[in-house]
């Protein structure tokens, strides 16, 4: 059983010199990480348990799993599968407790640096549930603006930037904490989008949400996941995810946080030379457990180090220069 | 096409799908299904499958013993959606398997003598521990629990699993109709009073398993028991399946006594689809 997992995990590794140091302390869009490495939203994103876990693994912040006003119970399964050990394709559906509940899950918060995601149909939808949050201790919101596999929610929203843009402007004026908004790969341009969400007040971009994608079995010739659809990630998106940090960060002002197939610490600097100021992990956990999270967090901490530099945060957008 | 014959031969992830060969009628709600799977074969103890019911559900499934070379089995009762539609499938029919995953239960180097407490298809993980058992030679009781007479089955087969070592099959029946009269537990509390063990191996309903941790507890007895949990993924990153901060697909199934006395939602929390909580109805 994971007896490393379990020896190191307490809550006093808070102050663990291998995921915090001053080398990599990270600020930007009213965060204040302790390293650049974020739990990406959708992954294991349900309990309080397991935030206070992945956090006494090395993380600096975790994003919860995107939170509905009402429960879903999300697609029938198969609703994750694996392409190969790097690649996934979910439809999970959003499936998340509801904000009531979740709320619930979350009141007793002591240290984790937690970002909730947020998704709903309709812009009057986010004030409730962020009346529901707002007072409890959180670090931020994330608006998933995104999801690629749930009609009426997600990328249904993200492909209408005057939709973007009334959602934002109402999660703006309902709070004064730091709010992030998720997009990813629609119909619109991603920079449009970005650009939207900035003009109506957003504090920071993560790019990008899974890609709408489909896996068939050959031998009964059906679509595999019960809703057919799915959305794609791991490694195979990794590329036009590095290509989005890069364009909306340099296109527009505004701090990226980079999300897509990073497996390792070679990945996640990528990333920040792309313009991100922070990464996301996700499917590497899949692949490498929750180990993953100490092991970047030292691997970008020896790169810094070994370029000379005195904080992570001075190789954000190197390679716009060239 | 090599490449993806090797990914079907050693990646554990990738979606088999296979041809029902064989199929056994345990009970008239039971069935077990054999198909040729070369990575399922090689399961351990205590390590499931995801198995896919094409167009209808997918769920995760002990691995069965099956002697057959290169063969595996899952063994399924009729309850929901899912397995319903399972248990009518026929010979010749195709499901896909992906996996095996989990950890496994672990026989100790000082392991002389075994006690087995299974509760309906939770015997699964039991027989393939009792094969293991029954190789080393681990003196071996097995607790068969079932409802009545007719639900009762691995009877035969738990025999012949332990066929080289010095062993021991006691039924518990709810309504008296065969064996002891009572739940897996009443019958468990009648023979640890007689025998001493050295540890104790659960797998079944998370309350009946729940008890067997309070008694084991009560006598001093190490414990490994298999939870089962609605799951999603099976590889450990959707935490539906978390009770507390421990995922039973990659953390588990199977815990022992430590990990279990700080499980506190174990046998009193389980979370719906949707991860909502909600209190397990305690066992009257």
């Amino acid at each position: 059983m994971n007896n490393i997992e379990d020896r190191i995990n307490t809550p006093n590794l808070k102050k663990d010199y291998r995921t915090h140091s001053d080398l990599l302390s990270t600020k930007f869009a009213g965060l204040k990480l302790r390293n650049p490495t974020m739990l990406a939203s959708g992954f294991l994103g349900i309990s309080q348990e397991i935030f206070n876990r992945i956090y006494g693994l090395g993380a600096g912040a975790i994003v919860s799993k995107s939170i509905s006003i009402e429960p879903i119970e999300g697609y029938r399964n198969p609703s994750v599968i694996s392409l190969d050990k790097y690649s996934y394709i979910n439809a999970v559906g959003l499936a998340n407790p509801g904000s009531e509940a979740f709320s619930e899950e979350i009141k007793h918060n002591e240290y984790v640096p937690l970002i909730v995601s947020l998704v709903g149909s309709s812009h009057k939808e986010f004030p409730p549930m962020i009346k529901k949050f707002d007072d409890l201790n959180i670090s931020g919101y994330e608006i998933n603006l995104s999801c690629p596999h749930v009609a009426k929610m997600g990328m249904e929203v993200g492909d209408d930037p005057e939709m973007v843009s009334r959602i934002v402007k109402t999660v703006r004026v309902n709070t004064r904490k730091p709010v992030i908004i998720k997009v990813g790969i629609g119909n619109a341009n991603v920079v449009n989008v970005a650009q939207a969400a900035k003009d109506a007040g957003a504090d920071a971009i993560t790019a990008i949400n899974t890609i709408r994608a489909m896996a068939i079995d050959i031998e009964t010739q059906m679509p595999v996941l019960s809703n057919r659809i799915g959305g794609l990630s791991g490694k195979s998106i990794r590329p036009v995810a590095i290509r989005c940090v890069y364009e909306i960060s340099k296109k527009i002002a505004i701090p990226v946080i980079g999300c897509g197939g990073i497996f390792s610490w070679e990945d996640a600097v990528e990333f920040m030379l792309a313009g991100a100021s922070a990464v996301q992990l996700g499917s590497v956990i899949g692949y490498a457990g929750l180990t993953t999270f100490s092991n970047i967090v030292k691997g970008i901490r020896q790169y810094v180090e070994r370029k000379g530099l005195k904080n992570a945060m001075e190789i954000i957008g190197l390679a716009y220069k060239y | 096409m090599q490449w993806r014959l090797l990914d079907l031969l050693t990646n554990i992830n990738s979606l088999r799908t296979v041809v029902i060969e064989q199929i056994i009628y345990e009970t008239p709600t039971v069935k077990t299904f054999v198909f040729k799977d070369k990575i399922s074969s090689n399961a351990r103890p205590g390590q499931f499958l995801m198995v896919w019911i094409p167009g209808i559900e997918e769920l995760p499934m002990s691995v069965m013993v099956c002697d057959r070379k290169e063969h595996a089995a899952i063994t399924i009762r009729k309850l929901g959606f899912g397995s319903s539609a399972l248990f009518d499938k026929r010979v010749g029919d195709l499901i896909g398997v992906r996996g095996p995953y989990g950890n496994q239960f672990k026989i100790g180097k000082d392991t002389k003598k075994a006690l087995l407490i299974g509760g309906g298809t939770g015997l699964v993980p039991l027989l393939r521990l009792a094969t293991m058992l029954n190789e080393a030679k681990v003196d071996t009781t097995i607790i068969i629990g079932a409802r009545s007479k007719q639900e009762v089955f691995f009877e035969k087969k738990a025999h012949d699993l332990l066929d080289k070592t010095k062993h021991k099959v006691i039924i518990s029946t709810e309504d008296g109709s065969y064996g002891i009269k009572g739940n897996a537990t009443d019958a468990m509390l009648f023979i640890i009073k007689k025998e001493k063990f050295d540890i104790v191996y659960t797998c079944g309903p998370e309350l009946m398993m729940k008890k067997v941790f309070d008694i084991g507890s009560a006598n001093a007895l190490p414990i490994q028991a298999s939870l089962e949990r609605y799951m999603k993924c099976g590889i450990g990153i959707c935490a539906s399946c978390c009770i507390g901060d421990r995922l039973v697909c990659k953390d588990g199934t199977v815990f022992n006594e430590k990990q279990l006395s700080v499980m506190t939602e174990f046998g009193k929390i389980y979370r719906d689809k949707s991860g909502r909580r909600f209190e397990y109805r305690p066992l009257i």
